[in-house]
């Protein structure tokens, strides 16, 4: 059973009992993402996260990493549109230790100006290390054209803005951002509910809220964008508009990209892939912002051929707006039922899952209520969302040697 | 948890651990059919074959092959390495019989001439994704230089121009070459009935001809070399480093891990501390892997290119620190408790287990419980890890260097 609690700062706590684990992982989304950046500060999330890891509480950044170490905490960062995400896994009787650590991150982080210039240098390797990734880079593009601004901002920032960001900027953007309002601490594994709830209450209860504006959007113009890059293949990035996870129509629109990728007998793996061998990656895939979907697609093949590649991804994609067979639907479901099974052998996941289903709908569906939502799934609804919402108006990115031809009419 | 073994009359190894709590089973064929295996003609022909187990058998299509794979929900995918390829599967409980019946066919396949010429395909652009992706190859590059004339130095993927010229001819005899039951090992772990884990094995595999399983070990005379090639599309300079470490028989290696560790470690190391932590490089690594008969300590660096040299400085200050002086009893404690959690973390998932249980025996004939190798890092002494710095020095390394740069100035 998933227990939950919402403190009087507005900190949510959700959890989720695992007790055939020996571990226990935790999910802390705090409502720093980059959509809070102002464009000439854009990484300014990343870098605040950066240095809110160099020391917090009594422990310096060195005693900081060396006591997680000791404690066995596999933890890991990223930095999303609307959070800054804390993930952390360990031994079960390490639990509250970890949690203890984080705590002080998010509430007494010293962000260190004497280590400034040191963080500056790690964004800085990073937005580099995008530069010679090209499937990364393509889609990433992408993302910042298809969404509004600034739904779509890429969480490195650019060379000029990292550049700008001053260590007040850093100790501003903590102090408006990181709140208990809008945070959400997910916990999966073994624990014990009540002592869990008054740690967390002793760690984080007294933490001083503070209120959140959400940004103001604009929209990019120009569907069809070439990016000249000196590669071997052309990255090929498609999307269109789904609808968001809270939406009643969220799981006939996954699941209709389900059919499209996921499995070896998916549409997209078994067209481009299988028949015509025209490249070795391709997929779509479905993400959810709070208030808007999207469906991104993306194949890599040599720039001799990416033209038809281009040409048999849409086809495909207009194929789909006609609709899908019963057989396609039932593979898709076992698939999906075996993953959700298969989530009660990972605690980070589950941590993971239930912190992100509070924060779009303020609550977390068990197991059991995926289970059943996948079994009511029939193809005559995914059909009825597809004629009403066929794949069209495609934003298209490709990044190469060469412009691809984007059909009229499509885009 | 119990561990139980069965070998079939023409020598296929059938091994479990058995988790009656588990939610799911894997299953999975190790086969030893690796890059090491290749005569040069057949650069990359492992890691084809591979793709091509997926195209279809006399009883199956392609495309029952996948649509069969996905009825069963099943997580499944396959790799090449060095000395193996790896098929596999994780699934419900329920579907445990399904996916070694799959499997099973897979292992027989048609190797039909025509699906062989669209595969191929597919081979030449996983080549060309690869060569426009960090490291640039630089991995492969290094191992060839570092093995020189050794089976180890033996590319994964081959190159364009040996794949464009293989036959399917070649790759069949290839096939009966490598793929006979002594070479195969089936295991499986999680929620396992093992006797219709037999049975189905015996009514698939039973009649897979015993072949020889033999392959040829040398010992490795690994090479100190330094090569920079010169990429001028990358933003970033590359290095991969590659110096001699136990072998995968050699009790040392708990040892080695232990040091890579405290030196290495993606966090909380030397090398993290000193580049990482600093900003001075984007990744900086070290890890240790290992063969049937090698073993390699693999530094990792990739940075701004202008601080490639001064990168490549710190880390031979660094190496040539723990040769002089050795690490800490703080240090490993740590170290060793990172491993130890880690270890427990991967065995949650059936899946986690398959590749450690299934790995050991094909490599070593050997059943390692989770407990036996928590207590192998916890008993690791600081005398033992002296002995793998003494025996195997950090610095004497084969080192490449990809990127803008034309000249990388060596450490002095």
């Amino acid at each position: 059973m998933i227990q939950s609690h919402i403190f009087d700062n507005g900190l949510v706590l959700v959890a989720e009992p695992m007790d055939w684990l020996e571990s226990a992982a935790f999910t802390i989304l705090v409502p720093a993402g980059c959509i809070h950046e102002s464009p000439d500060r854009g990484g300014l999330s990343g870098f605040t996260c950066e240095m809110a890891l160099r020391g917090a509480g009594p422990r310096d950044s060195r005693q900081f990493i060396n006591d997680l170490d000791c404690l066995g905490v596999e933890r890991s960062e990223s930095v999303g549109e609307s959070h800054t995400r804390f993930g952390a896994a360990t031994l079960a009787g390490n639990l509250h230790e970890a949690l203890g650590i984080f705590a002080d991150v998010l509430r007494r982080a010293h962000l260190p100006a004497a280590q400034l210039e040191a963080g500056r240098q790690v964004m800085y390797q990073e937005l580099r290390s995008v530069e010679d990734e090209p499937a990364q880079k393509v889609m990433l593009e992408l993302r910042r054209r298809h969404y509004p601004d600034p739904w779509g901002r890429p969480s490195q920032g650019d060379a000029a803005s990292l550049q700008a960001i001053s260590l007040e900027d850093i100790r501003n953007h903590f102090q408006r951002v990181y709140r208990p309002t809008g945070t959400i601490l997910g916990v999966a594994g073994r624990f014990h509910w009540e002592s869990l709830k008054d740690h967390v209450g002793n760690l984080l209860g007294d933490w001083q809220p503070s209120e959140a504006v959400d940004p103001a959007e604009s929209h990019h113009p120009a569907p069809y964008q070439h990016l000249g890059y000196d590669s071997n293949q052309t990255q090929i990035g498609v999307a269109y508009a789904s609808v968001p996870y809270r939406s009643e129509d969220y799981f006939p629109a996954w699941g209709a990209v389900g059919i499209l990728s996921g499995g070896m007998s998916a549409r997209l793996f078994t067209e481009v892939r299988e028949r015509r061998g025209l490249c070795y990656s391709v997929y779509a895939t479905h993400h959810t912002l709070p208030h808007l979907g999207g469906v991104f697609c993306y194949a890599g093949t040599s720039a001799e051929r990416a033209q038809e590649t281009l040409d048999v991804l849409l086809a495909e994609l207009q194929r789909l707006g006609e609709g899908i067979e019963e057989h396609e639907l039932e593979r898709l479901k076992a698939r999906i039922k075996s993953a959700l099974i298969m989530q009660q052998e990972s605690s980070s996941a589950r941590s993971g899952s239930i912190a992100r289903d509070w924060h779009h709908l303020g609550r977390a569906r068990t197991l059991a209520e995926l289970d059943a939502l996948v079994d009511g799934l029939t193809s005559e609804r995914i059909n009825a969302y597809l004629a009403a919402n066929p794949p069209r108006r495609f934003t298209i990115v490709t990044l190469g040697r060469k412009e691809l031809e984007v059909p009229l009419g499509v885009s | 948890m119990e561990f139980l073994k069965h070998t079939l009359p023409n020598g296929l190894q059938i091994v479990a651990e058995c988790n009656g709590q588990a939610w799911s089973t894997a299953v999975g064929f190790f086969v030893r059919a690796g890059a090491r295996d290749e005569s040069e003609e057949l650069a990359g022909v492992s890691h084809f074959l591979e793709h091509m187990m997926f195209k279809g058998t006399p009883s199956r299509s392609a495309d029952d092959v996948n649509r069969a794979f996905d009825e069963v929900g099943a997580s499944y995918n396959a790799f090449t390495s060095e000395e193996h390829t790896v098929y596999y599967a994780a699934v419900l409980p329920e579907y445990q019989l399904r996916a070694i019946d799959l499997l099973g066919d897979i292992l027989r396949p048609s190797l039909r001439g025509e699906d062989f010429d669209v595969e191929k395909q597919v081979i030449l652009e996983e080549i060309r994704m690869y060569e426009d992706q960090p490291p640039f190859g630089a991995d492969e590059k290094c191992r060839a230089l570092h093995f020189g004339g050794h089976p180890l130095a033996h590319s994964v993927l081959g190159t364009a121009e040996r794949i464009s010229a293989l036959s399917v001819d070649a790759m069949r005899a290839y096939f009966r070459q490598r793929y006979s039951a002594r070479n195969v090992v089936l295991a499986a772990s999680g929620r396992v009935d093992f006797d219709g884990l037999v049975a189905a094995a015996d009514r698939i595999c039973g009649s897979w001809e015993p072949g020889s399983g033999d392959r040829q070990l040398a010992p490795a005379a690994p090479a100190s070399q330094f090569h920079v090639v010169r990429r001028d599309s990358a933003t970033q300079e590359y290095l991969v480093q590659l110096a001699p470490g136990p072998s995968a028989n050699d009790d040392d290696r708990y040892a080695a891990k232990l040091l890579a560790t405290i030196v290495g470690d993606e966090t909380g190391s030397r090398i993290f501390w000193e580049l990482i932590d600093t900003g001075v490089a984007e990744q900086a690594s070290l890890g240790h892997f290992e063969y049937d008969d090698a073993g390699i300590f693999m530094t990792y660096l990739s940075c701004e290119p202008g601080q490639t040299a001064s990168n490549l400085q710190r880390l031979d200050d660094l190496f040539a620190k723990v040769q002089q002086e050795g690490i800490s009893a703080a240090e490993l404690a740590q170290a060793s408790n990172k491993v130890c959690s880690r270890i427990v973390l991967a065995s949650e998932r059936p899946k986690g287990r398959l590749f450690v249980v299934g790995g050991d025996w094909v490599q070593r004939g050997e059943y390692r419980s989770v407990r036996d190798d928590l207590d192998a890092v916890g008993q690791v002494t600081l005398e033992q890890i002296e002995a793998v710095i003494r025996k195997y020095p950090l610095r004497l390394s084969t080192t490449i260097a990809i990127g803008p740069l034309e000249k990388v100035d060596r450490p002095h």
